[in-house]
């Protein structure tokens, strides 16, 4: 990488939509439109001031490409602080493709995937947390998720993530400066003063980790396992929510071994789905593998959709899954009421403590039932979206935890009586990883690690 | 016009606390060394306080003396009071300090110096060091003799250009009233060397018999005395001891010093050096304290056999009569007569930037220094210094791997790393504070974690190493033992534990379980462990620090292999960082400056920034990415 090397990549989806954009970045963008853009007007494009819009078509040589809108901004003013242009065409593939490669002919390389992003971090126009609130706002699956990840890449999190750090560092700082100069800084009931301070940090902590439960709803999905006795009808039900033929549905029990995972977007919300094996003692060694993944993926479930099939009496299987179900976030389909019903819907109710709503995969009825219930169970006043801040992702979570296990240490120590200058060791810990969210704790393997996971043209 | 001219491996300059050191490790290596002073009853002299030690200070001398040096022995030959200082804090912040005998202090290393073979030493000023082709070649005294050498080691102290200064009185002296250099800045400044100008100050010393020490309180020194030398046999060093005492200045004196502040040589502008903020003179604490009603006075003793005492904390730089005047109003001192004035020094010193982690200068290859003239304050650090660049001057004549310890390692390799990584714009004072890994850096272990690298230096004994690897195995076998001996809920414990306000035990527990309750420790075990081995009191402390802190210590060491993995992180330091696109201009600079020697060494640059790591980082990545992909071709 040289000083004088221009990037270029298509930004907008490889999709034929309607408009893509073609973005420039780099000491050469100007030159290089310059000899592929001719103004309407034929007014030189490079004199025009920053941050304006210019009609006009894209040339290779003698040859119109297409007829596009310029942007144009001088560094440091733009995303990655160089001089960048964006070229607004024609949607379409081979548009783009064509437009792309005659930028590239007349001197720009082609982008590697994260490329723009991480000329922006590094020139120092965003911190790690920012930039990875861009891959979050490039990969949310919902509007929700889109809107928290905006805000992260306001620099919400780094302020309250900044602000903690201070307040340690102050902390630590106080107690070198006292072993350091005990004649004139005094540790005397220090303790209880410090111990009141790390319960409010401790507190702002733990709602940034709640809220990263939130966080991992939006940009993963809603975790949701689909559990019930073999041959209930779960894989038609997985099949209907998907839109397509996914599962392997057939009438013999325990066609599903494995767990299959499916994708669905509920109104805005994405669901994780997880169709288990059913749930029944087997001798089968590889359905054996299947039922004990299914109990696991329970476990971890932030929804389970507990199907019983409404034409057969409840049995010892049942009883094992209304025991996991049991004050979880469930709900619970009694299907098959196309067919003649033996289980009753209130004594299904009694039993999980759940709402039943009756349902028929065959007939694909009571399917708008089950949508409706689950968007009101995560979004009716359980979540609100409004100005709140997400850590929307896992490596922020860890450090988040880790520095609040440090800061627990430190109260430990205060009331077990340890000597102060033992505090500087956790509460350095905390400051380390909390600098490590915000990229000014040097970790080696980081950056890397980060900026490979960005898309082509970000 | 002919001339001496004589041939030397290495040449020390400078017979202070990091000259002595520096030439006693050359010569006990094997080469022929030098030491030259402007006055040989100088050597190892203690122009300030009359101690050895402190706070972090107690820290260096103890790993000195493990890795090889003299400074611990000698003084524990020399104390005339002992105390294990911040004893109700942790083990990491317990430190030593012995109050020397000052004169005694200095005759015993002279009489070490004299009578160590290759060791010669000489009186005389160096005016001159001699440089070819970017090499050092020696040195030329005042009086036109030159002496070769294949390295030479720079430790004039406070004795370049030094200036004694209080109010309008200015003596172009060194310390004491010895006999200034006033000719070798001249020609580091003509070898391209940057030099600073510092300061330090000193208090007054007074006759003890004009002190009325009924109005003060009495400092005794510790029970049992630790020694400070690995190799001191404890039962040798238990003496008597003489007291010390404490009192301290009030608002009269305030107001003498606040009305006088127009006097004082700092303030009117006389003094150009900076001063050390860390180790501020009696008015530098009035005007930074405006709230403190008092400052302490400690009144110590200089030696056994003189009358003269130092009043410490209140060195000073003000006119005599207001020196006078402002002492006089301390209880006890209020009929006090001065002996020697206090007195602030000025002195040459280099821009400690211009070392490698060796000590040895960046563009003169085999010229090292250590101590004041490096930036530092006080004897431990010039000390610990002073062995370092010694034994690296040593390494380099010998063509030996060069020797440098980390900030993980030792005290010591804060110290240096401080001095040759941070901007250092005042006299730099050792301070716990400064230590990341403290807690791995205690005092008390000082020995097991240098004899070893002391030994394969070749300055500790086959004896002292075995000693200390027999200590290490004994702390390990005593710590597996107390790990699995169970011991059951009887009513001998639970009398044991009631005794020591520990809760009684509901089922059994291993003994080291007991250990690590905070009212109980390894000591009080003795009275329910019948099999408790015959150990040596530092083996039982450290047994006790490691299962107590066994956590802490756990945490820190994650602490250093995340420390680690940046330092291994290497960077050549020939590389001219202006190639590397998006580094910062601030950052270029400060790295083509420092050229430093890893990722981690650079990080510590002041003005580089985690962002700027990063950008390095990517680009070694980018750099390791392409060499393999132009490798696999």
């Amino acid at each position: 990488m040289t000083k004088t090397d221009t990037i270029a990549a298509i930004a907008t989806t490889m999709s034929n939509s309607g408009i893509g954009i073609i973005r420039i970045s780099g000491e050469e963008s100007f030159s290089i439109l310059k000899r592929i853009f001719r103004k309407k007007n034929g007014k030189n494009i490079e004199t025009e001031k920053t941050h304006t819009v210019h009609y006009g078509y894209i040339f290779d040589g003698d040859q119109m490409i297409d007829e596009v809108l310029v942007l144009i901004m001088k560094g440091p003013h733009s995303y990655t602080t160089e001089d960048t242009v964006e070229i607004d065409c024609h949607g379409g593939i081979l548009m783009m493709k064509k437009i792309l490669e005659t930028v590239i002919k007349y001197g720009a390389r082609l982008a590697e995937p994260g490329e723009f992003t991480k000329r922006a971090f590094l020139n120092g126009r965003i911190d790690l947390s920012q930039a990875e609130a861009v891959i979050d706002v490039i990969n949310a699956k919902n509007d929700y998720a889109l809107k928290s990840s905006v805000n992260q890449l306001s620099g919400g999190i780094s302020k309250r993530i900044r602000s903690l750090r201070e307040k340690i560092i102050y902390e630590i700082a106080f107690i070198e400066s006292a072993l350091d100069d005990p004649e004139h800084i005094s540790l005397d009931g220090y303790d209880f003063q410090l111990k009141e301070k790390l319960s409010s940090m401790m507190k702002e902590l733990e709602t940034l980790i709640a809220s990263s439960d939130n966080g991992k709803v939006m940009t993963e999905g809603i975790r949701t396992v689909i559990m019930g006795k073999p041959n209930v009808g779960k894989s038609s039900l997985l099949n209907i929510l998907a839109g397509e033929e996914r599962a392997i549905v057939t009438e013999i029990a325990g066609t599903t071994r494995d767990t299959l995972e499916e994708h669905i977007f509920l109104h805005g919300i994405s669901l994780n789905v997880v169709d288990t094996a059913g749930i029944r003692h087997t001798d089968d060694v590889v359905e054996q593998i299947g039922v004990s993944r299914a109990k696991d993926a329970a476990k971890d479930a932030d929804l389970i959709i507990y199907v019983v099939d409404g034409s057969v009496p409840l049995d010892e299987n049942d009883r094992q899954i209304i025991q996991i179900v049991r004050g979880r976030k469930a709900v619970v389909l009694l299907n098959k009421s196309d067919l003649g019903q033996i289980v009753e819907k209130e004594q299904l109710e009694n039993l999980t403590g759940h709402q039943v709503i009756p349902v028929s995969a065959k007939e694909k009825t009571g399917i708008e039932e089950l949508e409706k219930e689950i968007l009101s169970m995560f979004y009716e006043g359980d979540i609100d979206f409004n100005d709140q801040i997400y850590v929307t992702n896992v490596r922020h979570k860890t450090a988040l935890m880790e520095s609040l296990d440090s800061l627990k240490l430190v109260v430990k120590a205060i009331e077990d009586g340890v000597p102060e200058d033992f505090y500087s060791i956790d509460l350095m810990n905390t400051y380390e990883r909390l600098g490590s969210i915000i990229g000014e704790a040097v970790e080696d393997d980081l950056v890397n690690e980060i900026f490979s996971r960005f898309c082509m043209g970000k | 016009m002919p001339y001496l001219e004589e041939h030397y491996d290495v040449v020390i300059v400078g017979a202070g606390h990091a000259g002595c050191e520096a030439a006693l490790a050359c010569a006990r290596l094997g080469l022929e060394t030098i030491l030259f002073t402007i006055s040989i009853d100088s050597i190892a002299l203690m122009p300030c306080n009359p101690n050895i030690g402190g706070s972090s200070k107690g820290h260096l001398v103890r790993e000195l003396d493990a890795l090889g040096g003299e400074m611990g022995k000698n003084i524990d030959k020399t104390f005339i009071q002992s105390k294990m200082l911040n004893e109700s804090k942790g083990p990491a912040v317990h430190s030593l300090r012995a109050q020397a005998d000052k004169q005694d202090y200095s005759r015993q290393m002279r009489r070490t110096l004299e009578n160590t073979d290759k060791l010669t030493l000489r009186q005389a000023e160096v005016s001159d060091i001699l440089v070819e082709d970017g090499k050092i070649r020696g040195v030329k005294t005042f009086s036109g003799a030159v002496y070769r050498s294949r390295a030479v080691v720079l430790a004039t102290g406070t004795y370049l250009n030094a200036r004694c200064i209080y109010g309008d009185v200015s003596n172009p002296t060194g310390p004491n009233g010895l006999q200034a250099a006033t000719h070798l800045t001249n020609s580091l400044k003509e070898h391209g060397i940057e030099m600073f100008r510092f300061k330090t100050g000193t208090p007054a010393r007074v006759d003890k018999r004009s002190i009325d020490f009924t109005k003060m309180e009495e400092q005794f020194g510790d029970k049992k005395i630790v020694p400070f030398s690995f190799s001191t046999d404890p039962e040798s060093v238990q003496k008597e001891q003489v007291s010390c005492w404490l009192t301290y200045t009030n608002e009269k004196t305030h107001e003498i010093i606040r009305n006088n502040l127009d006097r004082s040589p700092l303030f009117s502008g006389t003094i150009e050096g900076t001063g050390p903020r860390y180790c501020p003179s009696i008015e530098d604490k009035v005007v930074k304290f405006p709230d403190k009603e008092r400052h302490q006075v400690f009144i110590e003793p200089e030696g056994l056999y003189t009358n003269e005492m130092y009043l410490g904390g209140m060195s000073s730089s003000l006119p005599e009569d207001v020196q006078h005047a402002m002492y006089k109003t301390v209880p006890g001192l209020e009929h006090v007569k001065i002996v020697r004035n206090a007195y602030a020094i000025e002195y040459d010193c280099i821009n400690s930037r211009q070392l490698n982690a060796t000590l040895e200068f960046k563009n003169i290859e085999g010229l090292f220094s250590g101590g004041q003239f490096n930036g530092s304050s006080g004897y431990e650090e010039a000390a610990a210094q002073g062995f370092m660049a010694g034994v690296n001057a040593a390494m380099k004549v010998l063509e030996r791997e060069p020797f440098i310890l980390d900030r993980s390692q030792a005290y010591i390799g804060v110290l240096i790393d401080d001095l040759v990584t941070k901007e250092n714009h005042e006299p730099y004072r050792m301070m716990t504070s400064r230590a990341e890994y403290r807690l791995l850096l205690r005092q008390d272990n000082a020995d097991l974690r240098l004899r070893a690298i002391g030994h394969q230096i070749g300055l500790v004994s086959d004896e002292e190493y075995e000693k200390v690897l027999k200590k290490e195995k004994n702390i390990e076998s005593e710590i597996v033992r107390l790990e699995n001996t169970n011991i059951g809920a009887n009513a001998l414990i639970q009398k044991f534990l009631e005794s020591h306000g520990s809760t009684p035990l509901k089922t059994g527990a291993t003994l080291a379980e007991l250990v690590r309750r905070p009212e109980l420790d390894y000591f009080m075990l003795a009275e329910i462990d019948p099999k408790m081995p015959k150990l040596s009191i530092d083996t039982k402390e450290q047994i006790n620090i490691n299962i107590k802190y066994e956590g802490y210590i756990r945490r820190q060491k994650q602490q250093v292999a995340q420390f680690k993995k940046l330092e291994n992180k290497k960077l050549n330091v020939e590389f001219d960082y202006s190639v590397v696109n998006s580094l910062r201009k601030e950052a270029v600079q400060k790295l083509n400056l420092y050229k430093p020697m890893s990722i981690g060494q650079a990080s510590r640059i002041s003005g580089v920034s985690p962002a700027d790591i990063s950008v390095l980082l990517v680009y070694l990545e980018q750099q390791r990415y392409m060499k393999e992909r132009e490798s696999s071709i």
